[in-house]
Formats: structure tokens, sequence, C-alpha cells
């Protein structure tokens, strides 16, 4: 729509798009993905070793540094930009994508409601990518149904620390973090509401009783370790608590409002990433003596993939600037583009190995890897029926 | 120490868009978008490298047409301090000699210890220009440069040249014209702060320097030295078979191929 208003008449902004600043450093993220990621990807994925190589490039070019604070080291970007940041690496290698995703998502707790020590103290090596920090919320009994949490965090009365023992499972990362963010239960007497169970606290690798017990064998994202972590009477000081006591759970929910974005990132870039090389392959293979693009069933394929693609792209770029302007139904935007991108990736990366044909089907192609990459973001930060419970909730409620 | 680099926007060959206008012959920089010269990239990593180690900063000077801050920011996010910009519609369809002179009395309103140019550019490809502006401005050349020591104290450069057997160790006093090579290493990508960072950097842009013609017409594609009559497209290249088995059979069938036609 044209105005001569540079605000419209609406008050809108005038342009649907990007920022100079949002697509330059897309842009710059991009040339660094191909170039110097892409040609690692299909190693990390067969060798399931974390790339620690990444993770320094990451850290070299501010990668990390994107959602901190800028007086802490960090560029200040908002969540778009973080999401763009992991769509770009996603493209060419989800394992990587994810390595800027976990960072985000277990720093949101102290981004969220951190106290200035606690940032201080954290957020420069945080956001130089000098330490990894994981997100541990999920156990073997409380996966959906977080608030089922059993680890539990006791106050030392003579102290004031808080002694940590319970295990956590599926945690990304668990095993090659410097820092947990760990949600555990402070308050379970008779009557405590569900949500008032929990509290926050960061745990540090080198902490007695804390330990990794075993590395998941996985279908996919193979180079990011999904590790079961265990606490032992870790005993954590009170300036490691994270929140009020008491506020884990809703602090928890809080964050996946702003996390489930990355992951939307992840699944538009891996979806991009396979919708690429299938094009390009339908471009170059010929059967019948012309190139298989020509045909109008693989092509209508291609098209569709696109659309799809695009659209979930353009869900979450919207979710994005609703959630960061504050939008009462932020929740409600999280999940739709988790949803519509994790649904998207699977479908497309799918339809991607269709077009190679049996050329999809074998590792000289990436777009298996991608297949089996796609699947983990139908599953994480709430598996999809989860979000389908959360738009439906926040659907009724509203009557 | 200050480094002057010379940098050159050159249509992005990898969008494989690039064509000469029909009317002219000349490149149609409209076509395709703009990214810095390949070999300036290397001449700027290795300003910037020097200026790390000895202190001192990169300015970057362009002559080009009004759309080159775009591609000139690229050259800040590295690292450059700021540019300066010499365009003027008159300079459209510059031959070097041209290119040369504008650049030259540009230079003589810059502060540097250094100038650092890349050894050609992938669009004209004269690679004549730097030889031809340290002409001018009279600074020592030091060409086709594998390591490049400057020394603060005693004001002199050294620089390993490439040639046919090795290297060619010249010296000279600063300050001095060096032509860059990609033996100095690969350039940096550009970080996030370093992206963010180039937005508050100046470009400074001028019109035609006041002492490079004094009269209309000297310069330009006006006063070009050489013409394009004519340009067509190479022919397509033969069908190419690619073989994508897996190794031991492909090297099979490749050696196979070569036997064939008597190569090998």
């Amino acid at each position: 729509m044209e105005s001569e208003s540079p605000h419209g008449a609406t008050g809108a902004t005038p342009t649907y798009r990007l920022t100079e600043d949002q697509a330059a450093l897309r842009d710059a993220v991009k040339v660094l993905a191909d170039e110097r990621i892409a040609p690692r990807a299909a190693q990390i994925d067969r060798t399931a070793e974390f790339p620690w190589d990444v993770k320094e490039l990451l850290a070299s070019h501010d990668i990390f540094a994107i959602p901190y604070p800028e007086r802490y080291g960090g560029l200040g970007g908002d969540l778009l930009t973080v999401c763009l940041a992991i769509e770009q690496i996603s493209r060419v290698c989800a394992t990587s994508g994810l390595i800027v995703a976990v960072q985000e998502l277990a720093s949101l707790p102290l981004l969220l409601v951190g106290s200035d020590e606690q940032k201080e103290r954290w957020f420069p090596d945080l956001a130089a990518g000098r330490l990894l920090i994981a997100f541990a919320l999920t156990e073997a009994e409380a996966g959906s149904d977080a608030a089922a949490a059993r680890t539990r965090a006791r106050r030392d009365a003579a102290t004031g620390d808080w002694i940590i023992d319970g295990s956590k499972r599926f945690i990304s990362q668990g095993s090659v973090a410097d820092l947990i963010t760990v949600f555990a239960v402070t308050n379970d007497a008779e009557g405590t509401p569900r949500h008032q169970r929990l509290s926050c606290f960061i745990v540090e690798k080198d902490m007695p009783g804390f330990a990794v017990e075993r590395i998941e064998h996985k279908m996919g994202i193979r180079g990011s370790p999904t590790a079961e972590l265990s606490f032992k009477g870790v005993r954590v000081p009170d300036a490691n608590r994270i929140g009020d006591v008491g506020q884990g759970f809703e602090l928890a929910m809080r964050t996946l409002d702003r996390s489930r974005p990355g992951i939307a990132a992840q699944a538009v870039g891996i979806a991009q990433g396979a919708l690429e090389v299938a094009a390009a392959y339908a471009r170059d293979r010929k059967q019948f003596g012309r190139p298989i693009a020509e045909f109008q069933m693989v092509g209508a394929m291609l098209a569709d993939m696109d659309a799809q693609t695009e659209a979930a792209r353009q869900l979450l770029y919207k979710a994005c600037t609703e959630i960061e302007a504050g939008a009462p139904d932020a929740g409600r935007w999280s999940a739709m583009c988790k949803l519509v991108a994790g649904d998207t990736a699977m479908r497309v990366t799918t339809d991607a190995v269709q077009v190679l044909g049996g050329y999809g089907y074998i590792d000289e192609f990436p777009v298996e890897r991608m297949m089996r990459d796609a699947k983990i973001t139908q599953l994480y930060e709430g598996t999809q029926q989860i979000q389908r419970l959360v738009i439906a909730r926040a659907l009724t409620a509203r009557r | 120490m200050r480094i002057v680099v010379l940098v050159k926007p050159v249509p992005d060959t990898a969008s494989g868009g690039e064509r000469l206008r029909p009317d002219d012959w000349r490149l149609d920089r409209a076509a395709v978008p703009a990214v810095v010269n390949a070999n300036d990239e290397y001449a700027l990593e290795a300003a910037l490298k020097l200026t790390e180690t000895h202190g001192g900063e990169v300015a970057m000077l362009t002559m080009a047409g009004p759309t080159a801050p775009e591609t000139m920011r690229k050259a800040l996010a590295m690292g450059a301090a700021s540019g300066t910009l010499v365009t003027d519609d008159a300079l459209g369809g510059s031959d070097v000699v041209s290119t040369t002179r504008v650049l030259a009395a540009a230079l003589k309103g810059l502060e540097y210890d250094l100038v650092f140019a890349g050894a050609d550019t992938s669009d004209g490809g004269g690679g004549v220009v730097p030889a031809g502006v340290a002409t001018l401005v009279g600074l020592p050349y030091l060409s086709y440069a594998a390591r490049i020591e400057p020394n603060l104290e005693t004001k002199r450069v050294r620089v390993h040249r490439i040639s046919p057997t090795g290297y060619d160790v010249l010296e000279a006093p600063m300050p001095a014209l060096v032509v860059a090579t990609q033996a100095l290493g690969e350039p940096r990508y550009p970080s996030l702060k370093g992206i963010m960072a180039a937005r508050s950097k100046t470009i400074e842009t001028t019109g035609i320097p006041a002492d490079t013609a004094p009269d209309a017409g000297t310069l330009g594609g006006a006063a070009s030295t050489t013409a394009v009559l004519a340009a067509e497209a190479p022919p397509p290249r033969a069908a190419t078979r690619v073989v994508r088995d897996p190794a031991d059979e492909a090297a099979r069938q490749v050696v196979e191929f070569l036997a064939e036609r008597r190569i090998i």
C-alpha cells in the first residue's frame, strides 16, 4: 500500500520488511553459514560430535552476542534478529543453528528476571561465547507436563544455600555447557498450586554432585549432544537463584514463549535448505531428455515447498514482532509459529527427498539429513500437540 | 600508521547476471549487485592486520558510481575506519588513464604512510591502475606482495614480491604503494559488531578533485583512449557428462573417458 505519510493513514509502519540492520546481519550470517558451516554439516552429522570449531566461529563473529544487552557486550538485537541468524545457520546445518538457539533459550530466564549482578556476572561470557549454557526443565516423567518435575531444591537453613537432587533428561547440549539453567521443586507442601512449585537456578558444571549420566543416540541434530544430567546434593548459592522462589514454572512458560520462535526459525531454515537443494537438483537432473523441473508434477512440488516455507517464515517473523511488542497473546503467536514451521519443515524435507528420488535417500546429498533433522522441530520445546493445546486455550479463553 | 586501500565495487559474478550494454558495450552496472573486488579484499585484510599489529587505521579510496557506499560498507564492516568516494557522472566509462589520474589526485588530499591496491579488478582487469597511481603521485611501487613489513622507526617498508623463482625482497621509503596478492591471507568475514559499527562510520563523497583536469573532456568516457567495438558471448560449452557414481566406479569411468580420447 502506498502512502504519502511515512506512517500511513493507520499509523502502521510504512514497510512490512526487515530493517537495514536486520537484513545486513542476516546476509552476513548467510555468507558465514554457506562458506564456513555448510562444508562441515555432513561430517558433524556422521560423527555425531559437537562442533567446537563452529561454536568458535559463531563466537568470533558475535552471533551469540545478538540477544544480550549492549552494556554486557551484546548486540541488543531483538527476537527477530536472533531468529534470522538461527534460520540462516540451520539452512545449512541444523545442529549448528541449535547452538545459537540453545544459548538464547537457556539465557532467557536471566534476560527476563535476572538481577543486575547476575547479568553482570554471566552475560559478558555468554555473549562472547566463552561460556555455553543449557536449559534443564524436562525430566523422564515430566515432559509436556513440566510442572510435574521431581528434581528438588531444599534450602539449607544454616547457609541459605540450596541443595538440588534429581535428574533431567533430553537436555540439549547439557554435556558441553558450562552453566545449566535448572528448574527444581522448592515447594511441594500439600495444597501448593502446581504452577507455584518450581524455582529456577543456575548450576555450574564444576559444582560437586553434578554429573552427565549419558548422551542419547538420536535420529537427527546428531552433532548436538542430548544429555541426561544428574544432581546429587548439588549445593547452589542463593545468588544463583533466578527470579523469586516459586516463580519457576511461570518463568519457564515465559521463556518458552520467547524461545519457540527460535525453533520455528530452525525449522524454516531446514525447510529452506532442503528446498534449495531440491530446486537445484531438479534444474540439473535430466530424465527423458529434459530437466525434471520441467515435468509439472515435480514443478508443482517445488512450488508448494516454496510457498509453504515462505508462509511459515512470514508467520515466524510476524510472531517475533508481536512477541517483542509485548502482545498479550504472545504465547499464541509463539505456539503458532512453531507449529506451522515444524510441520512445514517435515513436509518440505520429505518432499525434497522425493524430488531427488534415490539420490535423496543416500547421504551423498544433504536432504536425508535435513529430513531427519526436521523431525525434532515437531517434538522439542513442546510437541506439536502441546502447541495446539496452547493455541486452542488462548482461543477459547478469549470467549 | 595510516593505510589507504584502493577499493573498487565490481559486479558480483556469483549472481550470474552480468552483461554488457548493447549500445556502447559498457558493463551494465545496474544489472547485478556490486561487491568489493575480491583482490581489494585481500589488500584490505593485509592493511587491517598491519594496523592491528602496529596501531593506526585503514581508510579506503574509491572511484565509482553514486551507489558505491552500499558496497563500501562491507569494507567498513571488516574494519576500515572511513572511506572516500569520488563520484561524478562525467567519470562514467573512464579508461585506466582517467581512473589513474582521478585516484592520484584524490590521494593528494589524504594522509597515509602506505597505499594498498589489489592486483587487478574482476571487471576491467587492466591491472595497471596501481602502477599508474604510484607514478603520478611519485610513490615507490612495490608489486605482487606476499609479505609486507613496514618499519615505523626507519620509515621504510620491506616487501616480498612473488617472482617466477621465489621472492624478490624489495625495500622502499614510506610512503609507498604496495600491490597485495592472495598470498597475504584470506580476507576476514565481517563480525556482527563490525557491521553495526560500520553504520556510524563516515564515507565522504566528493566530486572530481580540482587539480585533476583543467579542462573538461580529458576525463571519463569522453576521453577514453580505448573503445569496445563489439562483444559476443562465448560459444556454449559442449555437453557436460556428470559422473555421480561412487568414487571407484566414477574413477574408472573418468579414466575410460580420457583414454578413449587419448588424453591419458
